[in-house]
C-alpha cells in the first residue's frame, strides 16, 4: 500500500480558539490508483494533503508513506521520503524566483538524484512550456506557473504524487490536456496520485472520489 | 542534492546584485575600518619593539644614572677597571632646521658581540667609524630624510636599522650632542667576570636595570592606540549593522524558498549548513576586498598618525605599512565573525521555524510594538551597564565600557523612541492623506530601523567627538595664549655665546628669561624639571589649577614645586604632598597648572633651585619679553650680531602653530574615521531604502490606484527619509553630548592626563544635521526616482499577484 491514512486529527489554534479541521480521516491507496479529493473551501484538503507529505505533524491518528510511519520520523527522514517518493503540487506553486523555468523544472529531479535533461526537455514540450524555459516565474502567467509547478513534481518520478489543484488555473482545454499527461505519466510508472479539485467533471475522470466534509472523509 | 540546493540559494543574488553589494560592501568598509586601524597599531608596536631592539637593549642589562641625568665618561673607566664589562651609550636627539634624528653614541670596541650593528662591524672601515668627522649609519629612508642636513658625519645607508636612529661612535656622537664626555648609559656584557668590586664602590650614582623589555613610548602611547582601536570599533559597529540588516533582509526574502526547498526534501540540516556556508563565502569575499581596503586606509592615515606620536609623545614611526599575516589573518577573521554574528539571530529563527510557517517577508518590515519594546529594555539593560561602568569603571577601559554601552543603548531605543514620535504625529494628524503618510511612516521603520541606527551612530559620534575637538582647540588656543606670553625665544649654541647673548639682550629687552631644563625620574616616570624666573610674565599669565596664593615667590625661595595636571593625577598628589626630585632633593607641592599636550609629568621650581641642584644643565635657551612689534628687528640683529642660525630662534607665534598643528595632527585621524563611518551610515540608509522599495509596493500600489500620482508618491518617499533622519539627528544630539562629556572628562582623564572643560557648538550641529537631511534624501532619491518612473503595469501586477 503506497498511502495509508488513519483516523487522522488535526487542529489549529486561531485566535484563542481551537479549530478541528480533521477529525478521523481514513484513507487507502494503492500504486496504480489515482484518488480525487473534494471538498468545500476551507474544509481542511489542503491540510490533509500537507500532513501526508510530511510537512507538518498530525495530532492524532497513523500516515504511512510506502509502509512508513511518518509519526516517529525525524526531519531528515521526512525530507529524504519528500526528495525521494512524494511529490506535492503546491495550490500557490511555490516555485523558485531566482530560477528560470528550466531550472524550476528540473530542480526536484535534481535534488532526488534523477535528473534526466532529455525527459525534462521532452516533458516541458508536452506541457507547452517548450518557449518559455528561460524566463523567470515572474514573467510567467498564473497558468503557466502552474504547469512549471506541475512538470517540475512529474519530472522527479516520484511514487506518490499529492497534487493540490493542479488544474485551478487553467482553461478548461489546458487543464483537460494537463490531467492527460499527468494521469498518463501515473499510470506508466505505476505511481499513486491524490488529487484536490473542485471540478465533478475532473474528479470524475480518476479512478475514485473522496469528499472531505465535517473533518471526515465520506 | 547539496549542489542543486546552494545553487538555489546562491541564484537569489544573482537576481539581487544591489543587496549582494550592499552586504559585501557593508561587511567591506566594517573590516577596512577596523583592519586599517589594527595595521596602524601593528605598525607602531612593531616601531617601538624596534625601538627597544636598538643595540640590543632589549637583551642586555644596563647601569643607569639614578637621578636621570648624564654622567661623565670617567665612571666608565672606573668600571672598566674594576672589572666590569660594560660598553658606553650615549643618546640624546639631534634637530637643526626641522630636520631630527634620535642619536646613539657607542664604543665599537667595547660594544659586546650581536649588539653592534651589522653594518657597523662589516663596514670594515672601524678607523673611518670613530675618526672625526667619523661615519652616520643609519635606515635607507632615514638618510634619504637627512640628505644635505649640516653638521653630520657622512651617512652610510644599512638595512636593519630602525628608521629615525642615528648611530655613530660615542666621540662623533657627543659632540652631535654637545655632550662632550658625557655618556646617557651603560650596557652589560651578558658575562662578568668574578670578584669585581661592587657597583656601590665603584659607581655609586647608578643603577643596574633590567633588559627593557617595551620601550617607555609603548606605555606612553597606549591610550592613543585604546583610542583609535575604539574608533575603528565603533566603525565596525556601524558596519555590522547593514551587514545584519542585509543578511536579515535576504533571508526574509528567501523564506518562501526555503520553504518549498524544504517542502521539496532538503533536510532542515542541511539548509541551515548551506546558508552558513554561504554566509562564510560571501565573509570571506567581503573580508579580502576589507583587508584590502584597509590597508589603504592605514597607508592614507598613517603619516598623520606618525607625526602625532612624533610631535605628542616623541616616537618614531617608520612611514611605510609592511603586511604582516598576523594582521590580515585578523582582518579575514573579524570579517567572518561579524557576518556569522549577523547571521546568527536569522540562522536561529530558521531553524526554529515551521516549515509550514508563513512565507511572507515580515518580521524585517512588519511594525512590532512588543519587539521595540524588547529593543527598549535591552536599551535600558545597557543603560545600566553604562551608569555602573561610569561610577565604578576605571581608567581608559572603564571609559570605553561606558561609552560602547551608551552608544548601544542609545541606537537600541532609537526604534522604539521613533514609533512613539511618530504615533503621535499620526493622532495629530489632519487630513486623509497626513494620517496615511505617518502610519506607512511607521509601517516602516523595522525596515530601516538598522540603518538608522547605524546613522544615530555615527551621528552621535560625530556630535561627540566634533564636541571634544572644538572644545579642544578652544582650550588650547586659549591656553596657549597665556602659558606662551614671551615674544622670542631663542637657543644659543655654546654656553659661551649664551653668556655674551644674555649680555647684549639684557638692556635691549623687557626681560629675559632662562628655559633651562633637566629630565629625571619622579614618581618612577621620566618626568622634565624646568626652573622658572621669579618675573611677572609667570605670575600674570600661568593659569593654576590648584594652589596657594604665593605660589610663584615660594619657588623663587626654593621652597616649594609645581607639577603638571597630569603628573599630580598620575601620583594622586595632594597640595603639601613632598615632591622628591632626581638627585635626592625634596619640595612640597605647591601648585598645579595644566599642561595640555604633554604626555609627560612635568615639576617646577626656581630657577636658582634647579640650578644649585643641577650645576651642568644645559643653560644655552631663554625667553625674551619685549614689544612684539620689535620682534623681527630683533631677530635680524641677532643673526647680524652673533652669526645665529635662524632656526635657532622661534617666535611666539611659530610656536603656537607648531603647537596647534600638532594638535589637529592628533584628531585627524578620528575625524578621518568619523567621516566614514558617517558615509557607512549614509550607504546603510541607502540600501535599505532600495530594497524596501521593492517590497513596499503591494501597500503603495493601492494607494496609487486610488488616486495619487506616482510623482506625489515618489516625493513623500523623499520626504519620509529625510524626516526619519531629522528625527534620529534631534535623539543623536543629547547622547552626543553625553559621549563628549564622557570624552573629556573619562577618556581624555585616563589616557591623557588632563581633563578639559566642554563648550557647545550649536552651529556645528546645524551642519551636521544638514548633512544628516542630505544623506537621507540621497539615500531616498534613487529609490524614488524608480517609483515615479515605474510602469502602471507593475503596479497593477500587485493586485494580480494578491492571492
Ligand atoms: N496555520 C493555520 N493556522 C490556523 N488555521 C489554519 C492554518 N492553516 C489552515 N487553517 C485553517 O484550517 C482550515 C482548513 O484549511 P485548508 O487550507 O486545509 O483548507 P482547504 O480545504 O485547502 O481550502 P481551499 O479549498 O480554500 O484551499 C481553514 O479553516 C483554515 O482557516
Ligand atoms: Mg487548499
Amino acid at each position: 500500500m503506497l498511502l495509508s491514512i488513519n483516523g487522522l486529527g488535526k487542529g489549529y489554534d486561531s485566535g484563542g480558539a481551537r479549530v478541528e479541521v480533521l477529525r478521523g480521516v481514513d484513507l487507502a491507496l494503492d500504486p496504480g490508483e489515482t484518488v480525487a479529493l473534494t471538498g468545500e473551501s476551507g474544509s481542511g484538503k489542503s491540510t490533509l494533503l500537507h500532513l501526508c507529505a510530511g510537512l507538518d505533524r498530525a495530532d492524532t491518528g497513523r500516515i504511512e508513506v510506502a509502509g512508513r510511519d511518518l509519526a516517529g520520523a525525524d526531519d531528515a527522514t521526512l525530507a529524504a521520503l519528500r526528495r525521494q517518493a512524494v511529490g506535492l503540487v503546491f495550490q500557490q506553486f511555490n516555485l523558485i524566483p531566482s530560477l528560470d523555468v528550466g531550472a524550476n523544472l528540473a530542480f526536484h529531479a535534481r535534488l532526488s538524484g534523477r535528473d534526466d535533461p532529455a525527459a525534462i526537455a521532452a516533458l516541458a514540450d508536452r506541457l507547452g512550456l517548450g518557449g518559455l524555459m528561460r524566463r523567470y516565474p515572474e514573467q510567467l502567467s498564473g497558468g503557466q506557473q502552474q504547469r512549471v509547478a506541475i512538470g517540475r513534481t512529474l519530472a522527479a518520478r516520484p511514487a506518490l504524487i499529492l497534487a493540490d489543484e493542479p488544474t485551478g488555473n487553467l482553461d478548461e482545454a489546458t487543464g483537460d490536456a494537463v490531467l492527460d499527461l499527468m494521469l498518463e505519466l501515473v499510470a506508466e510508472a505505476g505511481a499513486g496520485l491524490l488529487m484536490v479539485t473542485h471540478s465533478p467533471r475532473l474528479a470524475a475522470r480518476l479512478s475514485r472520489r473522496v469528499h472531505l466534509s465535517g473533518g471526515r472523509l465520506a | 542534492m547539496r549542489r542543486t540546493a546552494l545553487a538555489a540559494l546562491l541564484s537569489h543574488w544573482r537576481r539581487h546584485p544591489l543587496q549582494l553589494a550592499s552586504l559585501l560592501l557593508g561587511l567591506a568598509l566594517a573590516t577596512a575600518l577596523w583592519s586599517g586601524v589594527q595595521a596602524i597599531n601593528a605598525e607602531a608596536r612593531a616601531s617601538y619593539d624596534r625601538a627597544a631592539e636598538v643595540l640590543g637593549q632589549d637583551q642586555l642589562e644596563s647601569l643607569v644614572p639614578r637621578d636621570g641625568q648624564r654622567v661623565p665618561d670617567r665612571v666608565f673607566v672606573d668600571l672598566r677597571r674594576a672589572g666590569w664589562q660594560v660598553t658606553p651609550l650615549i643618546e640624546g636627539r639631534w634637530a637643526r632646521a626641522g630636520r631630527a634624528v634620535q642619536v646613539y653614541g657607542i664604543d665599537p670596541f667595547t660594544m659586546p658581540a650581536g649588539a653592534l650593528p651589522e653594518a657597523v662591524g662589516e663596514s670594515g672601515d672601524i678607523s673611518g667609524f670613530f675618526t672625526p668627522p667619523g661615519r652616520g649609519f643609519a635606515a635607507p629612508e632615514t638618510v634619504a630624510e637627512l640628505e644635505g642636513a649640516e653638521g653630520l658625519p657622512p651617512l652610510i645607508a644599512a638595512e636593519g636599522i630602525m628608521p629615525g636612529i642615528l648611530i655613530a661612535d660615542i666621540g662623533i656622537a657627543q659632540t652631535l650632542l654637545r655632550a662632550e664626555g658625557q655618556i646617557s648609559r651603560l650596557l652589560l656584557a651578558p658575562d662578568q667576570p668574578l670578584g669585581r668590586a661592587p657597583l656601590e664602590t665603584v659607581a655609586p650614582g647608578l643603577d643596574r636595570l633590567a633588559p627593557q623589555e617595551t620601550a617607555d613610548v609603548a606605555q606612553l602611547t597606549g591610550s592613543f592606540h585604546l583610542n583609535l582601536t575604539a574608533f575603528g570599533f565603533l566603525s565596525f559597529a556601524v558596519g555590522l549593522f547593514i551587514v545584519h540588516a542585509a543578511i536579515g533582509l535576504a533571508f526574509e526574502q528567501r523564506r518562501a524558498m526555503f520553504r518549498t526547498l524544504r517542502a521539496l526534501g532538503l533536510p532542515l540540516r542541511t539548509l541551515v549548513g548551506l546558508l552558513a556556508a554561504e554566509v562564510m563565502l560571501l565573509a570571506l569575499v567581503a573580508g579580502i576586498v576589507g583587508v584590502a581596503l584597509g590597508y589603504g586606509i592605514a597607508a592614507a592615515l598613517l603619516p598623520d598618525v606618525a607625526a602625532t606620536l612624533r610631535g605628542l609623545y616623541g616616537a618614531t614611526l617608520s612611514g611605510s605599512l609592511s603586511l604582516r599575516p598576523e594582521w590580515w589573518l585578523g582582518g579575514l577573521a573579524i570579517a567572518l565573525i561579524g557576518a556569522g554574528v549577523a547571521a546568527a539571530q536569522s540562522l536561529w529563527r530558521l531553524w526554529r521555524m515551521p516549515l509550514l510557517a508563513s512565507a511572507q517577508p515580515r518580521a524585517w518590515a512588519r511594525a512590532s510594538a512588543r519587539g521595540f519594546a524588547a529593543l527598549g529594555a535591552l536599551a535600558g539593560l545597557l543603560a545600566g551597564v553604562a551608569v555602573i561602568a561610569g561610577v565604578y569603571g576605571q581608567g581608559v577601559v572603564g571609559g570605553f565600557v561606558l561609552l560602547g554601552a551608551l552608544l548601544l543603548a542609545a541606537a537600541l531605543a532609537l526604534p522604539g523612541a521613533l514609533a512613539l514620535a511618530l504615533g503621535a504625529a499620526e493622532r495629530l494628524a489632519r487630513g486623509v492623506l497626513a494620517q496615511w503618510f505617518w502610519a506607512d511612516t511607521r509601517q516602516q521603520l523595522p525596515g530601516l530601523s538598522l540603518a538608522l541606527m547605524a546613522l544615530m551612530l555615527a551621528l552621535s559620534a560625530n556630535i561627540g567627538v566634533g564636541t571634544m575637538v572644538a572644545s579642544f582647540r578652544l582650550t588650547f588656543t586659549e591656553w596657549l595664549d597665556q602659558r606662551l606670553p614671551s615674544e622670542l625665544y631663542v637657543t644659543a649654541r655654546t654656553e659661551e655665546e649664551a653668556t655674551r647673548l644674555r649680555d647684549w639682550l639684557t638692556p635691549r629687552s623687557d626681560a629675559l628669561l632662562p628655559i633651562w631644563r633637566v629630565e629625571g625620574p619622579v614618581f618612577g616616570q621620566s618626568a622634565e624639571i624646568y626652573g622658572v624666573a621669579d618675573h611677572r610674565t609667570y605670575s600674570d599669565n600661568w593659569p593654576m589649577l590648584l594652589g596657594e596664593a604665593d605660589v610663584w615667590a615660594r619657588l623663587a625661595r626654593a621652597e616649594g614645586a609645581i607639577v603638571n595636571e597630569q603628573l599630580w593625577r598620575r601620583a594622586g598628589l595632594r597640595i603639601g604632598d613632598p615632591v622628591p626630585l632626581p638627585g635626592g632633593a625634596i619640595r612640597p607641592l605647591v601648585g598645579v597648572y595644566s599642561d595640555y599636550g604633554n604626555p609627560r609629568g612635568q615639576v617646577i621650581i626656581g630657577i636658582a633651585d634647579l640650578v644649585a641642584q643641577f650645576p651642568d644643565l644645559d643653560r644655552r635657551r631663554y625667553a625674551i619679553r619685549t614689544d612684539p612689534a620689535a620682534v623681527p628687528e630683533l631677530r635680524r640683529a641677532l643673526v647680524q650680531e652673533f652669526g645665529l642660525p635662524e632656526d635657532s630662534m622661534i617666535d611666539q607665534g611659530a610656536v603656537k602653530d607648531l603647537s596647534l598643528r600638532i594638535f589637529e595632527r592628533t584628531f585627524a585621524v578620528t575625524a578621518a574615521l568619523n567621516v566614514l563611518t558617517m558615509g557607512v551610515a549614509g550607504f546603510a540608509m541607502f540600501t535599505s531604502l532600495l530594497t524596501l522599495a521593492a517590497m513596499r509596493l503591494p501597500q503603495l500600489a493601492p494607494v496609487w490606484a486610488l488616486g495619487l500620482t506616482r510623482t506625489a508618491l515618489a516625493r513623500l518617499e523623499v520626504l519620509r527619509a529625510m524626516l526619519l533622519a531629522a528625527l534620529t539627528m534631534a535623539l543623536a544630539i543629547p547622547v552626543g553630548l553625553i559621549l563628549a562629556w564622557v570624552l573629556l572628562a573619562v577618556v581624555n582623564v585616563a589616557a591623557f592626563g588632563w581633563r578639559l572643560p566642554m563648550f557647545v557648538f550649536p552651529a556645528d550641529w546645524l551642519w551636521l544635521g544638514a548633512l544628516a537631511l542630505a544623506a537621507g534624501g540621497l539615500a531616498a532619491a534613487w529609490p524614488a526616482w524608480r517609483l515615479a518612473r515605474i510602469e502602471p503595469a507593475t503596479l497593477v501586477k500587485v493586485f494580480a499577484d494578491e492571492r
